[in-house]
């Protein structure tokens, strides 16, 4: 009796690559997975601002150029499709670090229709940002590995999985490829970076962090700072170890006039909740996204963290600790009135022969 | 586009098990032995992982793999002894010529090997692509004395 038994599981999403280039500096950075040559990764740590309002995501990232290894190229999971991907800010991210970074505050200053394909991913935009190639896809798992292979992405192992993980909830990606010989052109060196916003008008954003994870081995440390601003307090759901809500607070004044100051953001509200996560999490427990409720009218869902309920868990900022003295000085009290009233039983009890 | 079968070893040989082995569901837990004879067992990959349960086999039994690779990546599988694995895994080939034991498969496609166990023990088959038997693309075959 034959059999075959082919468990064909549909589900999710994301990839690096490595491309056919020639070149010596790698993009590194940005909110997604990178792969180098042979599978060895090359990342640092990322930073991403993922800010909503008025029913649109903006999100900001940036590639930097190490300088070492082969080409590689990056896939980032997309909650919806973008109306529009450009180059980012000069100073948006660098400005949202400064803003959480411990140490004093200083200067800062200005740094650096779709093609489809009927049995595969349908490329639904293609521009160029400085270096980088930027297609933005449609498709399932497959069908966007099997476009980035054919582009000459190099895929790990965890790839089709990963991938598969992100298509279920959302079949947009974009894949960022870097062209050495573009970034000779335009003067750049390593340690440049390119930072790109993706407008993308959604009901339901969230942060894609499993990706981060992309190609790592189990006990490697993943960090990454992920920096939110929404029109309200959001509620924020995620699943497991390793992310930390370390600010939740109205945006100050400084800051918002900051950021709207930059290329880009002049759709900046005059008022706007800052969230600020960091990510320290070894690559197998990263298993999870990050969902975002950006108003206190709507709840987080659950399926935009990529996990199942009892893994899920909301993300709350440290609250103050309970001061010690009043619980201390009430025990004290409880235990004088009890003594008290003991006594006073005893007295009444004494009677007199 | 997938290919029907590739052989990764000789036609002829390929012949002799097609028309005289029987398929068996290489899944399951059942750890029903294989053969002596000839056996066929059909191998699935999908996110980077063999379907394929515990095999047993008699010994001088000979299996032919039939491999269908469902991911957008490249995968192989490799049936043989320590040295055929050590070679592999220190090897830099992404894409071997047909062996047997050895077969390379591309995304989507189907391929071929075939295996003689000859001796009691224990066999291993893996991938050997960049971190993939790391990522778990790995097992054992146990061969038994034949009845």
């Amino acid at each position: 009796m034959p059999i075959t038994r082919r468990p064909y599981r549909l589900a999710a999403t994301v990839l690096a690559s490595s491309a056919a280039l020639v070149a010596t500096a790698v993009p590194a950075g940005a909110c997604g997975g990178l792969v180098g040559e042979n599978g060895s990764i090359q990342l640092t740590k990322t930073s991403t601002l993922a800010a909503y309002h008025d029913g649109v995501e903006r999100y900001v990232t940036s590639f930097e150029f190490s300088g070492t290894g082969e080409a590689v190229g990056s896939i980032i999971p997309l909650p919806d499709i973008p109306s529009e991907v450009v180059r980012g800010g000069d100073w948006t991210l660098q400005r949202l670090a400064r803003e959480v970074a411990p140490a004093e505050r200083t200067e800062f200053s200005a740094t650096a229709d779709a093609l489809g394909s009927p049995d595969g991913a349908q490329v639904i935009l293609e521009t160029q940002i400085d270096a980088l190639d930027i297609t933005v896809l449609k498709g399932g798992g497959d069908e966007v590995g099997t476009w980035a292979r054919d582009n000459g992405f190099l895929l790990t192992p965890d790839a089709p999985e990963v991938l598969d993980f992100y298509a279920s909830r959302s079949q947009i990606f974009m894949a960022a490829r870097f062209d050495a010989a573009r970034a000779a052109a335009l003067g750049q060196s390593a340690g440049d970076g390119t930072p790109i916003m993706l407008t993308i008008p959604t009901d339901a954003p969230w942060v894609p962090l499993r990706i981060l994870s992309l190609g790592l081995e189990g006990e490697t440390l993943v960090e990454a700072d992920v920096f939110l601003l929404t029109d309200e307090e959001p509620d924020l759901l995620a699943g497991g170890p390793g992310l930390s809500l370390d600010r939740s607070e109205a945006a100050n004044d400084l800051l918002l006039d900051d950021l709207r100051a930059d290329v880009g953001m002049e759709w900046m509200p005059e008022d706007m909740w800052f969230s600020y996560l960091q990510v320290e999490a070894q690559a197998a427990d990263l298993d999870y996204d990050l969902a975002i409720s950006p108003d206190a009218r709507t709840l987080p869902t659950l399926a935009d963290t990529g996990v199942t309920p009892p893994q899920v868990r909301p993300v709350h900022a440290p609250g103050p600790a309970l001061p010690v003295w009043p619980m201390a000085a009430g025990a004290l009290v409880a235990v004088i009135v009890a003594a008290l009233l003991l006594r006073a039983d005893e007295r009444s009890r004494a009677v007199p022969a | 586009m997938r290919r029907l079968v590739r052989l990764g070893a000789a036609i002829g040989a390929g012949a002799v098990v097609a028309t005289t082995g029987y398929a068996v569901d290489a899944s399951g837990a059942p750890r029903e032995v294989l053969g002596p004879g000839t056996a066929t067992v059909e191998v699935g990959i999908d996110q980077s992982a063999f379907d394929t349960g515990p095999l047993r086999v008699a010994q001088g039994t000979l299996v032919e793999f039939v491999v269908q690779n469902d991911d957008p990546i490249d995968h192989e599988l490799v049936v043989g002894d320590a040295e055929v694995h050590r070679r592999h895994a220190l090897g830099t080939e992404r894409r071997h010529p047909p062996v047997p034991g050895e077969v390379s498969i591309a995304p989507g496609d189907r391929g071929m090997t075939y295996y003689e166990f000859t001796e009691v023990g224990s066999i291993t088959y893996a991938c050997h692509l960049p971190g993939h038997e790391a990522y778990g693309m790995k097992g054992t075959i146990e061969v038994v004395p034949a009845e």
